[in-house]
């Protein structure tokens, strides 16, 4: 009896899009078409807002330390309030899509380094305390209660703790995708850290405009989140176009299907966000300025927003899909092979 | 064994049995589902429930999840067979059967990303869910390379083949294997399995082993395959790789990704005299 070395009882053929002509030639072996991996159980909203939550909280306490550090009341009451409140909200996401919540505490049970989610669970339960007494140290003040002995030095403790864990807030969730055999999300690890703090600085950086600008701060106030917001976009927006770039195959369920509009929205948000940021910075009229910036700020925020759950579906069709994760596997396979043939020859 | 083969001795077992492994010869399957009915009867393994008919040949099952931990696999295939000498109906169709199953590998993704330590790895080798510890946070399923473990709907956690844990330990062979009429399941010290597996593979054409090189992306699975086929035939990722392996690689990039964070914010300051 002889075999064919390709399968071909069971052999898919895929329609290769036109305007890829990066994408290998698409004929694989596969079980019926059946995915080989089990596709994250991990539901929208809940993960997705985890990831972008992590990013606004992270970055809203950097510019909340640097507010408090250059006297900006405004802006520091904004960014602390927004971290605690992005922190929050994102807890209440992990523990609303564990299959058992009561048991969420299992979470601290053992400190693994090799478990992503162990040391964000960790992370986490060092920053969202400091996040809060950040925050409630700074509305004390702000709202003219009688002063606590100890207040001002609690708060500088806590902004400062917030502000050095707050960048790691926002990008370990990069590796907590990536640290799985989904293959867009695992492909694209080198850059998605940098996706993510970049995201969530703009997305910082948005808040903060919206919220001084609501709150009627001066105009200075606005200056270093419109800066860092600026930053940010560009930082995502280039750490985005390099990881598409550099994959081949699995860079495809990013510009597709229901991830391609999330990442096509976000590119938009961001863009038209940062023009109006840029614009913003203009000598306008008091009350234009203020709607300029609101209005930016909003776009920047959903703009994060879009780009994680972009990524977020785009993972989850990666996984869904047998081409992404059997045709990188078989090409590897074939290339060592062939660099074997190679150095023997 | 070494100690990097070892995954007992490497979890800190200083005195423990064999590595003890399946090795399921899928050309002597003849596709009975003995497997799957034992497993579900001994492990009390609810119906996955819903699926009836799935139009896949013989196989009703699907694929592996947290509610089927033996999965039998059935591919029609037309191919030249070009048997010599042999004539009569039906030369151009062959049938493949093979029964799937946890690879417990011996760099388990789905132990390292679990967050609460319910995955375990026993003193026979084996990777193995503690139910009582689980919080379902789902981590281990995407994390799996083959596909293998998932998330029980209504009760919230993962499970997936244990190797019959409670049998092993009492020198019993697992249900799956004690079922099988052909022999196809096998199971002992993985050692004795894979001598074994070596001299089978010689013995019939076209076949090939799948998991059993521990210099593997997994570093070798301790239930390991002879096939026929290429492994994505049935569903098997054909170069599977622990995804934690890039993780200190990860780390290094989400370290240097917050320091650019921090440089940011101390940009958009430094600009805003
Ligand atoms: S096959 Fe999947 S579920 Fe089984 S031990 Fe390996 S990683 Fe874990
Ligand atoms: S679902 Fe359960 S077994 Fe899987 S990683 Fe989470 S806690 Fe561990």
């Amino acid at each position: 009896m002889t075999t064919t070395d390709r399968p071909n009882g069971s052999s898919f053929q895929r329609k290769q899009k036109a305007e890829r002509p990066m994408v290998p030639k698409a004929e694989f072996g596969s079980y019926y078409g059946s995915p080989v991996l089990n596709p994250p159980v991990w539901e929208s909203p809940d993960i997705p807002g985890y990831l972008f939550l992590g990013g606004l909280a992270g970055g809203s306490s950097l510019l909340g330390a640097g507010a408090s550090l250059t006297g900006r009341p405004a802006l520091a009451a904004v960014t602390k309030s927004g971290a605690i409140a992005g922190a929050a909200l994102s807890m209440y996401f992990l523990v609303h899509d564990l299959g058992r919540p009561a048991r969420f505490l299992n979470m601290l049970r053992v400190f693994k380094v090799t478990s992503p989610m162990s040391v964000g669970s960790w992370l986490l339960a060092a920053y969202v305390p400091a996040a809060g007494v950040a925050a409630a140290t700074d509305l004390w003040g702000m709202a003219g209660l009688r002063d606590l002995p100890g207040r001002r030095l609690l708060g500088a403790a806590s902004t400062a703790g917030a502000a050095v864990l707050g960048p790691f807030v926002a990008s370990y969730t990069a590796a907590l995708i990536s640290d799985t055999a989904v293959p867009s999300w695992h492909d694209g690890y080198p850059e998605m850290p940098f996706i993510f703090t970049g995201s969530g600085a703009m997305a910082a950086g948005g808040l903060g405009l919206l919220g001084t600008s609501v709150l009627g701060a001066s105009a200075g106030e606005a200056v270093p989140a419109r800066n860092l917001a600026l930053l940010g976009a560009a930082m995502e927006s280039a750490a985005m176009r390099r990881m598409t770039r550099r994959l081949t195959l699995t860079a495809e369920p990013f510009a597709t299907g229901r991830a391609g509009k999330y990442v096509k929205a976000a590119k938009i948000l961001a863009g038209l966000g940062a023009a109006g940021t840029v614009a913003s910075a203009f000598p306008l009229p008091v009350r234009a300025r203020r709607a300029v910036a609101a209005v930016s700020g909003v776009a920047l925020v959903a703009g994060s927003a879009c780009t994680r759950w972009g990524i977020f579906h785009a993972g989850v069709a990666s996984a869904e899909d047998p081409k992404y994760t059997v045709i990188p596997q078989r090409e590897r396979l074939e290339s060592e092979a062939a660099g074997h043939a190679g150095s023997k020859g | 064994m070494t100690e990097t083969t070892d995954p007992a001795s490497r979890s800190g077992y200083a005195d423990h049995p064999p590595r003890m492994g399946f090795f399921t010869d899928t050309s002597v399957c003849i596709g009975c589902k003995a497997c799957e009915v034992a497993c579900k009867e001994w492990n009390g393994v609810p119906s996955a429930g819903g699926r009836d008919l799935l139009g896949l040949s013989y196989d009703n099952t699907g694929g592996l999840g947290a509610d089927t931990w033996r999965h039998v696999a059935f591919i029609e295939q037309t191919k030249p067979m070009r048997q010599e000498g042999a004539d009569g109906p039906g030369g151009d169709m062959r049938w493949l059967m093979a029964s799937d199953v946890c690879k417990h590998c011996t760099n388990a993704a789905c132990l390292d990303v679990c967050p609460t330590g319910s995955l375990f790895r026993t003193e026979f080798g084996t990777v193995v869910v503690q139910e009582d510890i689980c919080n379902g946070c789902g981590y281990c399923v995407p994390a799996c390379p083959y596909g293998v473990i998932d998330r029980r709907e209504d009760d919230g956690r993962a499970w997936k083949c244990t190797m019959c844990y409670d049998r092993i330990g009492d020198g019993l062979e697992p249900a799956c294997a004690k079922a099988c009429p052909t022999d196809s399941i096998q199971y002992g010290p993985l050692e004795e399995l894979r001598e074994r597996a070596a001299a089978r593979v010689e013995e019939v054409d076209g076949a090939r082993l799948y998991g059993d090189d521990p210099s593997d992306g997994v570093g070798g699975d301790g239930a390991f395959f002879l096939l026929l086929d290429e492994p994505e035939v049935y569903g098997l990722p054909p170069d599977p790789v622990v995804t934690t392996r890039d993780l200190p690689s990860m780390w290094r990039h989400v370290g240097a990704a917050a320091g650019v964070m921090a440089a940011l914010a101390v940009a958009a300051f430094g600009g805003a005299k």
